[in-house]
């Protein structure tokens, strides 16, 4: 309780905030039908892989331009231990993509964090690139088609199985809790001494390092943990679209969900969840309206990154600001 | 004087051709303030950055509390107890007064690897850094942002953040720089109530307050020692004269 | 490996890395002098190939598509900084990558729209479409060493460019010191555009004498920019000799990778890794110089 207290998050209103937020989501299978369910928890999905990303982006400063490639990882890590025809064991599975991502960004990221600026976007990209370039072209996993994954993982504990991820609704539920439980610790972590530590690295790295902090071992614990979060995203991926392929690491994904964060507000937590609504929505828009959606897509990215570099949190936040000072 | 708690041999920087720093050997004991004064581009600041780590030296060594400590990084050097301010201005201007002297006094924990408490329940670190900015004469400000505060308020910030780091050794770098006469004073003051339980090595070009302060003071001109010894040695040589103070004002007693 | 074969190799190898080199050159020349940096870089090497492509069958003639395809290239490097890049000047590398990235985006559709998606390829010139004996049991593409040999002029004419000329020297100036260039009263503004123009028709330059001798295809554009990522961060940016340096370093241990994983030990070894021996490389020479051989710290 003290985190929310601590993070500005205005206490009791954020929570209940937060609660409202959480009830009328989990309304969503029970009002809607299968095409817009999926479609809420491919958003929720996104959310999570969007504050991963802004742990390194918004809160810490790293900005890294191959975030894709830990989503990605965890994904084909349920796609290689699911056996044919069979479902892997969830309870076993989840946690072991989790721990692939992490290590795969702790292996990346001791390299990579030792630079700075545009250095550092540069190595992150070459590097997801790397991975990338390991699935599309060898026979190590399916090559450029990926794998499928042809029974989704059981949730069996003995006899008793809590939920059936054959059944669209359960997976979207599945999605929501593991969402809340993310946001609830990102933002525990971002109160706490560590997250506090991000926050002075972003500030101002040199005054941190010489009060006496080694900010090198910070920005990397950031980086595995940002892996492993994303790695949470890409596993839920696997299993609400039962494929991966290498676009899942590919930078393309990468660029969306920066924009994602961008878009929605960076170093806020909520705005990029915000971003992944109104950029699945906005892709969904342009897809439908020409065959060449990725003309309007870019110009979009181009438009945002020159006009609204707060995003739209920042832009609510100034209009508001506006507002007050009229009325006030 | 017992063995001095920070001590130089021969220190020297070179950077391409140019020697900022030749040889400077000195010392400092507890509870003295050893001031280095010079004109601009004597070395003054390579000399600080050499000590706190912030710059390695090409040779020479500097030994804290007999301890080879030369060459470490400044994170290492801070958490022997070696605290620096700057003479630009080097806070976390987004957060509040008291964030500032928070996060630095949450230095000092173990380990800031925690990941599962909030930052704001370590009592010990909130009293460290209430205690930082009483000392700098601060705590009115405290929930201010730092990007809100004047200059000289900033330098006060500044030294807080310092001191919130509970160092024993002190490398102030022209802590005075741009405050105005009341400001100074209050500075002052604060540096001769720090004296007792630190080590402190102070940069400076405000004359009146390195008169008053230091128990020693070292000249540099052109990146090396022209002279060291007590305030009335300094003030009464002829070679310093002509260096350097017959150019600034002359110090009344 | 025979003689003959690490000869060709060899040669592969150089001209590959000095291919590279036309196209990283621009891309640090922009970002040293202008601090801009430009992820879009890679779709003009695809633009050139391209524009060399249907230019070339317009007007019937490798050698009369080029000089169009030139200066076209430069139009749209100056339209370019006008519209968008010029906005870009002062702001965080973040803001700059993910608008050059959207640029990416526009450019690739509008590649798909005017050119479609299929792989196309373009005929070796006649002049040039012969091989010179090396030795007596061995002959080398013409084409391919006139690749080499065009890319090293270009290199030396840069380097006369900004060492020699007074353009150079205010580019450097403005590099180092962009208001006291602009306070003397030069147009800095001019000069950026034309750095940028200049960057930009290095790439798109390249695409075009690459064009006969790789496919002209959609994807060639991205996986050339990130090559040129690793060429800059090994070089160092900002280091036009360092772009150099890494590139050469960088084609030969690509294509003497590609070779001997192929033919180590019988075993038919995964042959796709190879294509990882350059991001190997950059990994070991970051452990040892973050800022690249020749780079200074950002």
């Amino acid at each position: 309780m003290n985190a929310f207290r601590n993070t500005g998050a205005n206490g009791l209103a954020g929570i209940a905030v937060l609660a409202a937020v959480v009830v009328a989501l989990a309304l969503v299978p029970l009002l809607a039908e299968k095409f817009y369910v999926q479609f809420f928890a491919k958003i929720l999905i996104m959310g999570i892989f969007a504050m991963s990303l802004d742990l390194l982006l918004g809160y810490t400063g790293l900005v890294s331009f191959g975030h894709a490639a830990f989503y990605g990882v965890a994904g084909y890590a349920l796609a290689l231990v699911t056996p044919q025809y069979q479902a892997a064991n969830f309870w076993t599975s989840l946690p072991l993509a989790i721990a692939v991502s992490g290590l795969v960004a702790l292996a990346i990221g001791f390299f990579v964090v030792r630079m700075h600026g545009i250095y550092f976007i540069m190595v992150t990209l070459a590097f997801a690139q790397m991975l990338f370039f390991l699935f599309y072209d060898t026979k190590l996993a399916g090559g450029n088609d990926g794998i499928y994954i042809d029974v989704r993982p059981v949730a069996k504990i003995g006899d008793w199985q809590p939920f059936n991820l054959d059944n669209f609704a359960h997976v979207y539920y599945l999605v929501l809790v593991l969402f809340v439980a993310v946001y609830v610790l990102l933002r525990v972590v971002l109160a706490s001494p560590f997250g506090r530590v991000l926050a002075g690295i972003k500030a101002n790295e040199h005054r941190m390092q010489s009060l006496g902090y080694a900010t090198f071992r910070y920005k990397l614990a950031c980086f595995v943990l940002a892996g492993a979060t994303a790695g949470v995203a890409g596993y839920l991926a696997a299993v609400q679209f039962g494929v991966v392929n290498p676009e899942m690491m590919g930078w393309h994904l990468s660029g969306a969900v920066m924009m994602m964060v961008i878009l929605g507000g960076m170093g806020t937590l909520t705005g990029p969840i915000l971003g992944a609504a109104v950029w699945m929505l906005l892709e969904l828009w342009f897809q439908g309206l020409t065959k060449h959606w990725h003309l309007l897509m870019g110009g979009f990215i181009v438009l945002t990154s020159l006009l609204l570099p707060k995003g739209l949190i920042g832009l609510f936040g100034d209009l508001l600001h506006r507002l007050a000072k009229r009325n006030g | 004087m017992a063995e001095p708690v920070l001590r130089t041999e021969a220190l020297t920087r070179h950077f391409g051709g140019l020697a900022a720093v030749h040889a400077v050997s000195l010392e400092v004991g507890m509870g003295q303030l050893h001031a280095v004064i010079g004109p601009n581009g004597a070395g003054k600041s390579t000399l600080t950055n050499l000590l706190s780590g912030d710059l390695p030296p090409s040779s020479g060594r500097v030994l804290l509390r007999g301890e080879d400590i030369t060459g470490l990084p400044a994170h290492r050097i801070s958490q022997r107890g070696v605290g620096r301010s700057y003479q630009k201005t080097n806070i976390f201007l987004p957060f509040t007064v008291f964030e500032n002297c928070r996060l630095a006094a949450q230095s000092r924990l173990p380990t800031s690897m925690r990941f599962l408490r909030p930052a704001t329940a370590y009592r010990e670190v909130n009293d460290a850094a209430g205690a930082a900015l009483v000392a700098a004469g601060l705590e009115a400000r405290a929930g201010v942002p730092a990007a809100a505060l004047s200059h000289g308020e900033q330098r006060q910030l500044e030294i807080a953040m310092t001191l919130a780091t509970r160092p024993s050794v002190l490398l102030l770098d022209e802590p005075l720089a741009g405050m105005g006469a009341e400001e100074s004073a209050r500075m002052v003051a604060l540096l001769q109530r720090l004296r007792e339980g630190h080590a402190i090595l102070l940069i400076e070009h405000d004359m009146d307050a390195v008169f008053s302060l230091a128990d020693t003071l070292t000249v540099m001109v052109n990146g090396t020692v022209l002279e060291s010894g007590t305030p009335e040695q300094i003030r009464s040589s002829p070679a310093v004269q002509e260096a350097y103070l017959g150019t600034e004002e002359v110090v009344h007693e | 490996m025979d003689f003959n074969t690490f000869l060709i190799q060899l040669l592969n190898g150089v001209q590959y890395g000095l291919l590279l080199f036309l196209v990283s050159s621009g891309l640090t020349l922009v970002f040293g002098i202008m601090g801009i940096i430009n992820v879009a870089h890679g779709s003009f090497y695809m633009i050139g190939a391209y524009l060399a492509w249907s230019l070339a069958g317009v007007l019937g003639s490798f050698w009369l598509a080029l000089p169009v395809a030139i200066v076209l290239s430069v139009l749209i490097g100056l339209a370019l900084e006008w519209l968008v890049v010029r906005w870009l000047y002062h702001r965080d590398h973040l803001y700059q990558v993910l608008c050059t990235y959207g640029l990416i985006l526009v450019f690739e559709e509008l590649r798909s729209v005017l050119w479609g998606d299929d792989v196309r390829s373009l005929p070796i010139p006649e002049l040039l479409n012969r091989s010179i004996p090396l030795t007596d049991t061995l002959s080398y593409p013409v084409y391919r060493l006139g690749i080499s040999v065009v890319c090293l002029a270009v290199a030396l004419g840069l380097y006369l460019v900004i060492q020699k000329t007074r353009l150079g020297m205010t580019i450097r100036a403005g590099a180092s010191n962009r208001d006291m260039v602009q306070s003397l009263g030069i147009n800095i503004q001019l000069v950026y555009r034309i750095v940028f123009a200049a960057g930009i028709a290095l790439a798109a330059f390249a695409g075009m004498i690459a064009a006969p001798v790789s496919a002209v295809a959609p994807g060639m554009g991205n996986h050339v920019l990130i090559i040129c990522f690793v060429v800059v961060v090994i070089g160092g940016l900002g280091s036009v000799k360092g772009a150099l340096i890494a590139s050469i370093m960088l084609g030969l241990v690509d294509t003497f990778g590609k070779v001997l994983t192929l033919q180590v030990g019988g075993l038919k070894l995964l042959p796709e890794l190879s294509s990882m021996t350059v991001y190997v490389l950059m990994a070991v020479i970051l452990l040892w110089r973050p800022e690249g051989l020749f780079g200074k710290k950002f």
